[in-house]
């Protein structure tokens, strides 16, 4: 294998791990601190990709339209948290579960009759779908893109993790929720911080899968909301440095299986992939970076 | 001694159910500015309970329940945190991960919109220099002795009127027990009222103006520090004499 390929297949894992690892990292917040595994977490990225959609179409400028995207999910994830989760709040894991997959369908069905139950394209400026040559490589710009974009959400969440009084409030929420509000720090105050933050990587994760794809659909987050659960299991549920781990761990394993497998078996590639995860939850059955105790509730 | 006659905690029959299993039934309890009162009592009596019920992190019912003029029936514990009553919890309860310093910057949480966290946070250090030391280290790195040192002054950045400690003895070294039981004297001088769950029923006595004896979520026994050590129910339950 040549050099440049190489390289382009490292980038490509590099990308699609990086969105693995923004989506996972946004169910581990919301689960960290309440329990809930989100599955309707996907359709925070398919709002994203319709907001983009509609406010491509209506002619705002690209970048207002992504701001637009990114705002309109983490406004979903609000709605959703203050609608459907906070009713059930402290109630079993199985209930939040079941929630989640509720306020998923609703959606989900929602999309296909008033918008459309087909794929709708984006105008994605060719700009972001060109190919940037360095000396002898050719490497995708929306990869690089997806990587950098990934990067800097990643610097900005441990920046805000570890430098703003939220921040710390939605670590130690995650370790002991009970003496967080014994200092005085409202519950519904690092409920809504955690579904804000779960929104916004939400929407970025959405945004470049439907920068890479060019068109949104009511079905869109549905399979890369499965591979985030997925790669937030492998890291250890509830542990954030665990979710970006698991991420960028399961779009290796795909890239290298899609990029290695022979072709008659390629269609069973994410057959291997699982197959994978299972070999590490073997030897980890708490996952690669699990934390030591896990959320009360 | 700095006591008053003003009443700052007044509960009127408390209970505290979990499902069926009732753990407090029905108390009544007066703190009054300045007093440390002691809730004395063996396992599983309801001490506990009553805490965190006085905070609102257990499920609560009660004819009255007063702090400094506020019905805290209704509020959830962070507010009632930011009135001016908080606990140290059973077993401390530290943010482990976090260091000593944003530990305390979180105490002071309420004091972050206006006022400043960070002066407080001087004054602690001051009443607590172990914490000084330690300030980077991440809190579950402390020695047992020293998380309580943190948690109580944890609870202290919210500047507190009233101070609830759950067993703030518990697990630690005799050394490190006096030294807790000298820390909860001064803060006392300091003008800080104080409830104290504990099972070191000695040194509690010793320490305390008045004490409630509990026995299945129920008050026994109340009265001054004084009288209840004199008594031959805690002579004989407690002091073995």
């Amino acid at each position: 294998m040549s050099m440049d390929i190489f390289l382009q297949q490292l980038l490509n894992a590099l990308s699609l791990g990086g969105t693995y690892a923004l989506l996972a990292l946004g169910l581990a917040v919301v689960f960290s601190i309440i329990g809930l595994i989100n599955f309707a977490h996907g359709e925070l990225m398919t709002v994203t990709g319709y907001a983009i959609c509609f406010a491509l179409i209506w002619g705002l400028p690209f970048p207002l339209a992504v701001i637009a995207g990114l705002v309109v999910a983490i406004a979903a994830a609000l709605l959703m948290e203050r609608i459907a989760f906070r009713p059930v709040r402290g109630a079993s894991g199985t209930t939040l579960l079941l929630t989640s997959f509720a306020v998923s369908a609703i959606l989900r069905v929602l999309f296909q009759n008033i918008i459309s139950a087909r794929p709708i394209p984006v105008s994605i400026p060719s700009s972001m779908s060109g190919v940037v040559t360095i000396g002898p490589l050719h490497l995708g710009m929306i990869q690089l893109i997806s990587i950098v974009v990934t990067l800097v959400m990643l610097l900005g969440l441990n920046l805000f993790l570890h430098r703003t009084m939220a921040g710390r409030a939605m670590r130690a929420a995650s370790e002991d929720f009970a003496v967080l509000r014994l200092m005085g720090i409202r519950a519904n105050f690092v409920v809504a911080t955690a579904f804000a933050i779960s929104g916004l990587l939400a929407g970025v994760a959405g945004l470049l899968w439907v920068a890479q794809r060019g068109s949104v659909d009511p079905l869109m987050g549905a399979l890369p909301v499965l591979k985030a659960f997925i790669a937030a299991i492998i890291g250890g549920l509830g542990s954030l440095s665990g979710a970006v781990a698991g991420g960028f761990l399961l779009g290796f394993i795909e890239v290298i299986l899609q990029a290695y497998l022979p072709d008659s078996l390629l269609p069973y590639r994410d057959a291997f992939a699982i197959l994978l995860v299972i070999a590490v939850l073997l030897f980890r059955p708490q996952g690669l970076l699990a934390r030591k105790t896990l959320v009360k509730l | 001694m700095t006591t008053s006659d003003e009443i700052l905690l007044s509960i009127e029959g408390l209970t505290v159910s979990y499902g069926a299993v009732e753990a407090v039934r029905g108390i009544d309890l007066t703190v009054k500015r300045g007093e440390i009162v002691t809730l004395l009592g063996a396992n599983g009596a309801g001490k506990s309970s009553t805490l965190n019920a006085l905070v609102g992190l257990a499920p609560r019912k009660a004819r009255r329940m007063l702090f400094d003029g506020t019905d805290l029936l209704a509020l959830p514990p962070e507010t009632i945190v930011r009135r001016g009553m908080t606990l140290v919890p059973e077993g401390r309860r530290v943010f482990s991960s976090l260091t000593v310093d944003e530990n305390l910057m979180l105490g002071g949480a309420k004091h972050a919109a206006r006022g400043n966290p960070a002066a407080v946070k001087t004054n602690m250090l001051e009443l607590f220099p172990i914490l000084a030391e330690r300030l980077h280290q991440k809190a579950g790195s402390l020695s047992g002795g020293e998380q309580q040192m943190l948690a109580i002054a944890r609870a202290l950045m919210s500047s507190p009127d009233l101070l609830l400690l759950d067993e703030p003895s518990l697990g630690l070294a005799p050394q490190v027990v006096d030294r807790i039981f000298d820390l909860i004297g001064n803060l006392r001088d300091r003008g800080l009222t104080i409830l104290l769950v504990e099972q070191n029923v000695v040194q509690s006595l010793e320490i305390a103006d008045r004490g409630y004896v509990l026995a299945n979520g129920r008050v026994e026994l109340q009265g001054s520090a004084a009288d209840l050590r004199a008594s031959p129910e805690i002579q004989d339950a407690y002091l073995g004499a």
